[in-house]
């Protein structure tokens, strides 16, 4: 029974990695970038939170209303003034920019906040569980499982079954066609990013209310989606909340063999199927 | 005029001056423990061991276009080997430097096999994958200290040298060698077949390809050499450090971030970049330091800056102005008579 536990406790922490990974997969899906800043922008998203909750007194999940359209707003200003710059053939631009960009976020954050760990407090939520055949399963992962899903399956929706999405995949095909048929790339890309950090927003304040944070823990969390991306295939979003899922289940079982393990164990089996399915396990886009 | 008259040369005056000056600048450099004070030797090994670590980035980010941003698993695993090796293999602190690049080289083979199955920003990220796994695992050697670290015991540095002065001199010397040998190591690869098909391949990875270039084993080479190289450089900065911990071996920001920082500032893709970058990030570090998070704030927005406006750096700029280039790398044509009208 401990063993399944672990396999449903991971399978529901794959949801808030399968969150780390939409924001990522989206931007990379609409314009190639790959934003080495995201887990930054993932504890951005969770001290905003913080500060919205202390401040107002407002529980973690009603501050959703505020944080996720301040993050779009940052992402929209962000691409057009900054990141619509570096996009190009060349590979190094965007990398360092959004590198330089974490360091920024990273120390600001250390700056205004300072570097104790935080957390957010939201209530008989962070103990609350349903009991479920022997199981005790926490209301918390459950509601952020149903939250990823909900999250995957509107970006699905939207990507395919609407005006903006069906912008987003013609400028993903071809920029300049897409131009010349009248749409704004550089618009067009300031909507993806600001969707992409509207969705890292609620990846942040669940993160926030599950565990403490201090700011250096970005670089992590930016491993952590990119593994769920990889995994699931490049362009999937269906694929990164099974790739979410996997590593969770790695994590959960590894830290059941030995609490030491868990980080490694996740990263282990990202290498092994790497090593397997160089292309993950259900690849959309061929780079 | 035939083509006898002219000649195709890499030298120029300027190169010539660069030579005898640089000859100078490290004679003087040599000679360093006579003239500078305990405090400064030890910036300037610091310094030299950051030159080393940068020059090598260059060469993959800036010749082989592989980005790396997990360099911290080569520096932390040299540490960790310097520790190792003298500590449980009996090894002299300086064989053990040696070593420790082998196994570098060793340990790279079957990472590098994995991570090139990545590409361009992946494998960046792909490489920080590898770092943590890298942290992770020795945070779990309890020999070596665990998750806390351990010290090198006073015997093995004593054995550098008996006085304390002794072992200043010689870890300053060893950081000095590192950093010409790293560089001339670079220049001397750049003038070589493998180092033209390099900059065949950075400036156009499918011309290069059509012309028969073999691109995955040139780029697989550059990546072990240079993991190796800076294995080297980790256990160095472990041999002045004297105590390592997972969390300082394997630092993104001390050995990645900075590096990035240096090598974008001074100019990347030139040999010159990383030893004008250094200088000025030693600059800002010393007058700006005492800002702690806002000088690193500083340096992002700096490199994000330069990114933007001057991608090529400092050096870049000074080259575009005044066609300048201190290491004669590119060809350049010259006449051998003054030129007659014809």
């Amino acid at each position: 029974m401990d063993w399944v536990n672990a396999v449903v406790q991971g399978t529901l922490l794959g949801g808030l990695y399968a969150l780390f990974a939409a924001g990522l997969s989206l931007i990379f899906g609409v314009m190639r970038l790959v934003n080495i800043a995201h887990g930054d922008f993932i504890v951005l998203g969770a001290y905003l939170g913080l500060s919205v909750t202390t401040l107002l007194g407002l529980h973690p999940l009603v501050a959703l209303l505020l944080v996720v359209p301040a993050m779009a707003l940052i992402g929209y200003v962000l691409q057009r003034g900054i990141l619509n710059q570096t996009l190009g053939k060349d590979i190094l631009p965007p990398l360092l920019v959004t590198f330089g960009l974490s360091v920024i976020i990273q120390n600001g954050l250390l700056e205004v906040y300072s570097a104790d760990p935080q957390k957010m407090n939201a209530g008989a939520l962070e103990t609350a569980s349903v009991p479920l055949g022997g199981l005790s399963l926490g209301v918390l992962p459950v509601l952020t499982f149903g939250i990823a899903v909900a999250v995957i399956a509107s970006l699905q929706w939207m990507f395919y079954s609407t005006a903006l999405g069906r912008a987003f995949r013609a400028t993903s095909d071809n920029q300049e066609i897409a131009q010349l048929m009248g749409l704004n790339r550089r618009h067009i890309f300031g909507l993806a990013m600001a969707l992409a950090l509207g969705v890292t927003a609620i990846a942040g304040i669940l993160l926030g209310i599950r565990t403490s944070f201090d700011p250096s823990i970005g670089g992590g969390r930016l491993i952590f989606g990119f593994e769920a991306v990889i995994i699931g295939g490049l362009g999937n979003l269906w694929g990164t909340l099974i790739g979410g899922v996997i590593l969770g289940v790695a994590q959960t079982i590894g830290a059941k063999i030995d609490p030491g393990w868990q980080l490694l164990a996740g990263h282990i089996v990202f290498l092994a199927i790497l090593a397997v399915r160089p292309n993950g396990l259900f690849p959309r886009i061929n780079e | 005029m035939s083509t006898s008259d002219l000649q195709v040369t890499r030298k120029s005056p300027v190169t010539t001056v660069a030579a005898i000056l640089g000859l100078i600048v490290l004679i003087t450099l040599v000679a360093a423990p006579y003239w500078a004070g305990r405090a400064d030797m030890r910036l300037m090994g610091e310094i030299f061991l950051y030159l080393a670590l940068a020059s090598l980035w260059n060469l993959m980010a800036g010749y082989a276009g592989l980005v790396s941003v997990g360099q911290q698993a080569y520096v932390g695993f040299g540490g960790y080997m310097l520790f190792a090796l003298t500590m449980f293999g009996g090894l002299h602190p300086i064989g053990a430097i040696a070593v420790a690049g082998v196994l570098g080289a060793v340990i790279a083979l079957p990472v590098a096999f994995l991570i090139f199955r990545l590409r361009g920003a992946y494998f960046a990220i792909g490489t920080w994958v590898i770092a943590e796994v890298f942290r992770l695992s020795f945070a779990q050697v309890s020999a070596l200290g665990g998750g806390s670290g351990s010290s090198l015991p006073v015997g093995i540095v004593r054995s550098l040298a008996s006085s304390r002065a002794g072992r200043e001199h010689l870890s300053y010397w060893l950081a000095l060698a590192s950093a010409v040998i790293v560089i001339a190591a670079v220049y001397f690869f750049m003038r070589s077949r493998s180092g033209l098909a390099l900059m065949a391949i950075r400036d156009n990875e499918m011309a290069a390809g059509s012309l028969g270039i073999e691109i995955w084993r040139t780029k697989f080479i550059v990546y072990i050499v240079t993991s190796a190289l800076t294995a080297m450089i980790g256990a160095l900065i472990f041999l002045q450090k004297l105590r390592i911990s997972p969390d300082a071996a394997f630092s993104v920001n001390d050995w990645t971030a900075f590096v990035i920082f240096i090598v974008v500032i001074g100019g990347i893709g030139t040999i010159e970049g990383p030893i004008i970058g250094t200088l000025v990030f030693f600059l800002l570090r010393e007058t700006l330091a005492d800002l702690g998070t806002i000088y690193l704030m500083v340096l992002g927005v700096v490199a994000i800056v330069l990114m933007l406006k001057a991608p090529k750096g400092i050096w870049g700029l000074i080259r575009s102005r005044f066609d300048l280039e201190l290491f004669p790398l590119s060809y350049r044509v010259k006449p051998n008579k003054p030129l007659r009208k014809c």
